[in-house]
């Protein structure tokens, strides 16, 4: 009798912590912002969509684990000699092919919309859309973000404002230690590394001001390497680049030298005028130093 | 938050950097004179030399193993209390306990401490005090390489924690130390040199090992013990050893490198000079990703053992358990990109390697139906292994989602980095390696010590263990999913973090309570032994050869080598009857003690740490005691002793009427 009671008191306790759990879960994420689920883009949406359907994949064989993992626990206890016991059962054909047999073909089934989607959601690979991309260069600073505007002429730091419907295309290096660029509400991220220039394809479907961040450690301020990516109407995307050619804030090769120099929690910054070839520079000067084998210094 | 927000006045007046970093030296240091000057008061030198420190036996130096594991997991535990508690209060304007360097070294450390010394440590332990005994073997293949092995690694384990007292830095890179952070460039001080080459040794150390062990399997069985007659957990580690073998050079060279770029100017990781940072990324998890399944193999291979024991049953599809095994073992080594979506290979490279990835979702998921229909018209008894079982099956499996879910690339590239993963892998780790290990710790415990350790406590233990689990890391990955990248030292209140952040630092505090209660149990069982005596030497009911011997095992395992049949010897011995027959003793051979590990091992200390140090003639010195002790110890042909029949009689009959 007393072990009776003593389980029902674990079992009410456990439940209680469970519910406890959940509980306080629901008043955390009420109103929480969970950006993945939460998409504003048509990259990040496909994203959240396979994010689903996976896990409603994994549903069919999980579920059956659960379910039976706690019937057969409580089914076949020591305790239960109404059970039937049959210590020499050791193998059976026909359900082993059933559990190798089912998740082969969930795989299968996964690996199809796995390739296709890598394909479809290549990073480098352009978005179709009947407007004109916009080609944006990042460039990962310790600890910072640098966004040069080649078309416009113009560069921002920690800040990067797109129109919206309108495909942006990021090229994307380092001047620093590997970092990730990452919209989590626009789609997944890409590394950014020094020498090399990778591409990450993203689309705002909606205005708004989204958070990024840099998603790979690169030294002790990276934590701060937060920056705010704004999408805006088309006018409005305009007007800020003529106003920002008026600010008086030329980033040349000798202020970026300045720029360069490690810091933490910039503040957003932007530059009326960029020298064009800059970007380019800051690649060439771990591409070139290979060519001829060592330091230029 | 008032008490966060005062924090940084606090701070100014006590450094709390250099006072952690004070704290951890002095608890070293205190540590080492307390159990050195006990060993001198109590005159014990002698003993623990001639007993423990050159044994060749290999259940001792599995427990040496799990000592030198437990005493880096509470370190390791340490610094995880440390980031939840960074990660609850850092926000805004309190700047948490820590500053960010510190905070990444504490990551850093905890990483490398978990997997290198923690998970490695408990893994070879338990190998050593199970594998002989399962195939009736008396020893290993090569007993004075394997107490090298553990030599090597207990120097890689005190190497890393010297970093901190002499150095006063711990690498703050990440556990990979991914250049051209970890260069000298950007990582100039000595932490990265510490954290290189405290795992080069102890990874040498597993190479060794793992040569060891997977010989051992194959040569030493028990006569008609056949590999398909052979206990599962045998098999796994033969899938373990054979990932160590081919992986650990992996690691070594890729080490071997980056210390090159580090010490000698050379180029091969860094960003400039015709550097190629990404062939690190790559070498290392062509490491990384075999030392994961490494880790788990021996992990399925104890559940194994476990559910048909505790269910008085035959393992439900033997061959499609060990072909299970395999297959991983193979699929292991061809998955390593998906660490690394996010580096732009391209399409058709990622879902080659996601589809790999997703491939061992299949004979995992076999592995787990298997179990549960073991259960499956058994007699259950829930014992605490038990416990961590089903602790095991409910967490593994979400992990298994995630993990599937993360072999897709499109859906990697939006949760890469984030506390999605870092969620993902403890629930692999903890749900996985740990929980396994715990159960095998306990299952096999009697066999080791001759005593059953407290139930009671285990069963609070392990439920601490998996509520706190859950509590700790299901808000991870909700905090993934809000777009919280890992390693972050300070966030912004606007993100909506904290209270999740505050929900994980209480799991954590769960699960310390779940560590103290292990703690406690086994100081309660060490007290009550008395009543929890293994006479029998079968506590459980047991199926394989290691119950067949008496508890605790004698140094010799076996007085008269059992022959094998069938699968599950032991059991169809009881149940035939001949499980007690009287044994013909005949003269048998032992290996000697030695001290060439310890020696070896002292030489590999000096030399890692006099590189770290740049000290080269002190380096040049180690390399040749390195040398000089094998030339020695090959000349050496008295390494065997005999116990004639006579004697073992006495032995074995002796102890049995006790």
């Amino acid at each position: 009798m007393q072990k009776k009671v003593s389980k029902k008191i674990r079992l009410i306790a456990l439940g209680l912590v469970v519910v406890g759990v959940i509980s306080a879960l629901c008043v955390f994420l009420n109103g929480a912002n969970l950006d993945i689920l939460n998409p504003k883009g048509e990259i990040a949406g496909k994203q959240r969509d396979l994010i689903v359907f996976a896990t409603l994949l994994s549903a069919i064989v999980v579920l059956p684990v659960f379910a039976l993992t706690f019937f057969i626990g409580w089914r076949y206890k020591e305790s239960n000699k109404k059970a039937k016991y049959t210590p020499e059962w050791g193998g059976n054909r026909i359900l082993e092919s059933i559990w190798w047999g089912i998740p082969i073909i969930l795989i299968l089934v996964l690996s199809i919309i796995t390739f296709k989607s890598s394909h479809d959601l290549d990073p480098f690979k352009p978005i179709e859309s009947n407007k004109k991309p916009i080609t944006i260069q990042v460039v990962a600073l310790q600890w910072k973000w640098l966004f040069i505007y080649p078309e416009e002429g113009i560069a921002t730091v920690n800040y990067v404002e797109f129109p919206v419907n309108t495909p942006v295309n990021f090229e994307i290096t380092a001047d620093a230690p590997m970092n990730s660029f990452w919209i989590p509400q626009l789609g997944g991220q890409i590394y950014a590394m020094s020498g090399m220039s990778t591409h990450l394809n993203l689309i705002a479907n909606e205005t708004g001001s989204y958070d990024g961040s840099s998603a790979n450690i690169s030294g002790e301020g990276f934590a701060s390497m937060k920056f705010v990516a704004k999408a805006t109407a088309r006018e409005d995307f305009d007007r800020w680049v003529d106003e920002s050619h008026l600010k008086n804030n030329v980033l040349s090769q000798a202020s970026y030298t300045e720029l360069v120099k490690p810091s933490a929690n910039e503040t957003p910054t932007i530059y009326s005028d960029v020298d064009p070839e800059l970007y380019t520079m800051i690649m060439k000067k771990y591409i070139a130093s290979g060519r001829h084998g060592g330091h230029a210094e | 938050m008032n008490l966060s927000a005062k924090l940084p006045e606090i701070k100014e007046l006590f450094p709390l950097d250099d006072l952690l970093l004070t704290m951890a030296t002095l608890t070293m240091i205190f540590g080492v004179i307390t159990i050195a000057g006990a060993l001198f008061y109590f005159k014990r030198w002698t003993w623990l030399w001639k007993e423990w420190l050159t044994t060749t036996d290999p259940k001792k130096i599995g427990v040496m193993y799990i000592i030198v594991a437990v005493l880096m997991l509470i370190r390791g535990f340490a610094d995880a209390i440390m980031m939840r508690i960074q990660q609850a209060i850092s926000v805004g304007d309190s700047e948490g306990i820590v500053s960010s360097d510190t905070f990444q070294q504490v990551f850093t450390a905890h990483g490398t401490i978990m997997i290198f010394f923690v998970a490695m440590g408990l893994m070879f332990g338990l190998i050593n005090l199970v594998v002989p005994l399962q195939i009736g073997a008396r020893d290993v293949a090569f007993p004075v390489l394997n107490s090298a092995s553990f030599w090597l690694f207990v120097a890689g384990a005190l190497l890393i924690n010297l970093a901190l007292a002499i150095g006063g830095e711990f690498a703050a890179t990440g556990w990979l130390a991914y250049p051209p952070l970890s260069e000298t460039q950007y990582s100039p001080g000595v932490g990265v040199d510490y954290w290189i080459w405290s795992i080069q040794i102890a990874g040498i150390g597993s190479l060794l090992s793992g040569i060891n062990f997977l010989v051992t399997i194959l040569k030493m069985r028990a006569p008609g013990m056949s590999l398909m007659k052979m206990p599962v957990f045998c098999w796994s580690v033969v899938g373990s050893m054979s990932l160590v073998i081919f992986a650990f050079p992996v690691l070594t060279a890729t080490l071997a490198m980056l210390a090159l770029d580090r010490t000698m100017g050379m180029h091969f990781f860094t960003a400039d000079g015709g550097g190629n940072p990404m062939m690190y990324i790559n070498l290392i998890w062509a490491w990384g990703h075999p030392e994961v399944y490494i880790l788990i193999l021996p992990a399925f291979g104890i559940f194994s053992e476990i559910v048909a024991t505790f269910s008085r049953k035959k393992l439900f599809g033997y061959k499609s358990m060990v072909w299970a095994i395999l297959a991983i073992t193979v699929l292991s080594y061809l998955v390593w990109l998906h660490h690394f979506f996010t580096m732009g290979a391209g399409a058709n490279v990622n879902a080659f390697f996601g589809i790999m990835t997703m491939i061992i979702a299949v004979p995992t998921g076999v592995k787990v139906f298997n179990w549960l229909f073991t259960m499956y018209r058994g007699r259950i008894r829930f014992t605490s292994p038990m416990y961590w079982f089903f602790g095991f099956v409910t967490t593994f499996t979400i992990g298994g989602v995630t993990g599937v879910m993360m072999a897709v690339p499109a859906i990697d590239f939006q949760v890469h980095n984030s506390l999605f993963l870092v969620a993902h892998f403890h629930n692999m780790i903890i749900g996985g390696v740990v929980f396994g290990y715990f159960a095998g710790l306990t299952y096999w415990f009697p066999k080791i010590f001759g005593f059953t350790l407290n139930e009671k406590l285990g069963k609070y233990a392990a439920w601490c263990w998996i509520i706190g689990f859950l509590v700790a890391f299901i808000p991870l990955y909700i905090l993934g999913i809000m777009g919280a990248t890992r390693r972050l030292d300070h966030y912004d209140p606007s993100m909506g973090w904290q209270g999740l952040f505050i929900v994980a630092g209480l799991g954590a505090c769960i699960i310390g309570l779940g560590v103290m209660l292990q703690v406690l149990q086994f100081v309660v069982s060490f007290r009550d032994k008395r009543n929890n005596l293994d006479k029998t030497g079968d506590p459980w009911d047991g199926r394989t050869l290691e119950w067949s011997t008496k508890s605790p095992a004698p140094f010799y395992n076996f007085a008269v080598i059992p022959k094998v049949t069938r699968r599950d010897e032991f059991w169809e011995m009881k149940r035939d009857g001949t499980a007690d027959k009287n044994p013909a003793y005949k003269d048998i051979h032992m290996p000697k003690n030695t001290g060439v590990g310890i020696y070896l091992a002292g030489f590999a200390f000096i030399f890692g740490f006099s590189t770290i140090w740049h000290v080269y003639w002190a380096t040049a010195l180690s390399t040749l005691g390195i040398i000089a002790t094998l030339i020695i110890r090959s000349m050496n042909d008295d390494t065997e002793y005999t116990i004639p029949a006579k004697e073992l009689e006495k032995l074995d009959t002796g102890k049995a009427n006790v």
